[in-house]
């Protein structure tokens, strides 16, 4: 019994693994090609499951985008150019590292700020803990 | 007052959390905005649903607003919606393009039989490739266009009345389209 599940969830397994390569066989040039379209590929996001980028994810609007994404390489556009193309419909969310812009300006210098504030708040303590530590008797300061 | 910095400093996580907390459940953030509002629809021209042979397309559709409802037989939100389009969608004043969106004609046909038609038109694009330039990437997904072909609002997942009350038929009346329900 074990072993007729066993079977069962290799073939599974098998048959996702054929799946996940099927998902669309792109009729690339030559690797070079084909590794640029990985590295653009990773670089965006799908829309439809927003955690994944467009090089893994088998939603139909991923694989709609791969094609499209394939027949502007094959024509030659520029990486640029097909990214301007995708934020133009689907604006700067379909990139994972989005342009340095003053909208996004929050997001990008955001943690620093935060960062900073953070190192002031400790100089400011440090600052203050130091002073009577010097000035008397070390322990005077130690009320908790 | 040392005593309480780490208590503070607790207390200022803990409010953090809190506004993300809040942040996430007032915001939807799977909502992407489009970035085609306020700049003309991207050309169209697809085959109508019921007559293959014959193709609607943007220049036939200038002179006047019109919605564009994208539907799909394979979108289960779409079958919740569908009550709301068939009590509202003749009454909004405007022509509604259904947008059969990456569907097979049989299929699509069937759900229509059993959900009602309340479109004036529908046209298929079985590829998807046409939604694409539209930035649409689920279904429904609800556009207003105006007379001049721009894109006015658009709205991602179904319509509900309170969407059409507050959000669409406002935005109609900017357009001088007198819409037949009251406010």
């Amino acid at each position: 019994m074990t072993r007729w599940l066993r079977l069962a969830l290799l073939g599974l397994m098998l048959g996702t693994a054929f799946a996940a390569t099927a998902i669309d066989a792109l009729p690339f040039k030559n690797t070079a090609q084909e590794v640029r379209f990985q590295n653009l590929t990773r670089q965006l996001r799908c829309l439809v499951c927003q955690n994944e980028d467009l090089a893994d994810s088998n939603a139909k609007l991923a694989q709609d985008l791969r094609l499209v994404i394939f027949q502007q390489m094959q024509a030659g556009r520029s990486d640029a150019q097909i990214k301007q193309w995708l934020v133009d419909r689907y604006s700067d969310y379909v990139l994972y590292k989005p342009p340095l812009k003053p909208s996004n300006y929050a997001l990008w210098f955001g943690p620093f700020v935060v960062l900073l504030l953070g190192a002031l708040g400790v100089l400011i303590y440090l600052r203050r803990r130091a002073q009577p530590l010097m000035a008397s008797a070390p322990d005077e300061e130690e009320d908790w | 007052m040392k005593l309480y910095l780490p208590l503070l400093g607790f207390l200022a996580v803990i409010g953090l959390f809190g506004v993300g907390l809040w942040w996430n459940s007032t915001h939807n953030t799977t909502l992407v905005p489009s970035p085609l509002i306020g700049k003309p629809a991207p050309d169209w021209k697809l085959p109508l649903l019921y007559q293959p042979a014959q193709t609607l397309d943007k220049t036939a559709m200038l002179g006047h607003p019109y919605v564009i409802n994208v539907f799909a037989s394979w979108c289960y939100v779409c079958g919740d919606e569908a009550p709301v389009l068939m009590a509202w969608g003749k009454d909004l004043g405007v022509p509604l393009i259904g947008y059969d969106y990456r569907d097979s004609r049989a299929d699509a046909l069937a759900w229509l039989g059993r959900h009602g038609d309340p479109y004036t038109q529908i046209v298929a694009d079985e590829s998807g490739r046409t939604a694409l330039n539209f930035g649409v990437y689920g279904a429904p997904e609800t556009y207003l266009i105006d007379a001049q072909g721009i894109i006015r609002w658009k709205h991602i997942g179904p319509l509900t009345p309170g969407v059409i009350r507050e959000q669409l038929l406002p935005r109609l009346r900017e357009l001088g389209v007198q819409p037949k329900v009251a406010a």
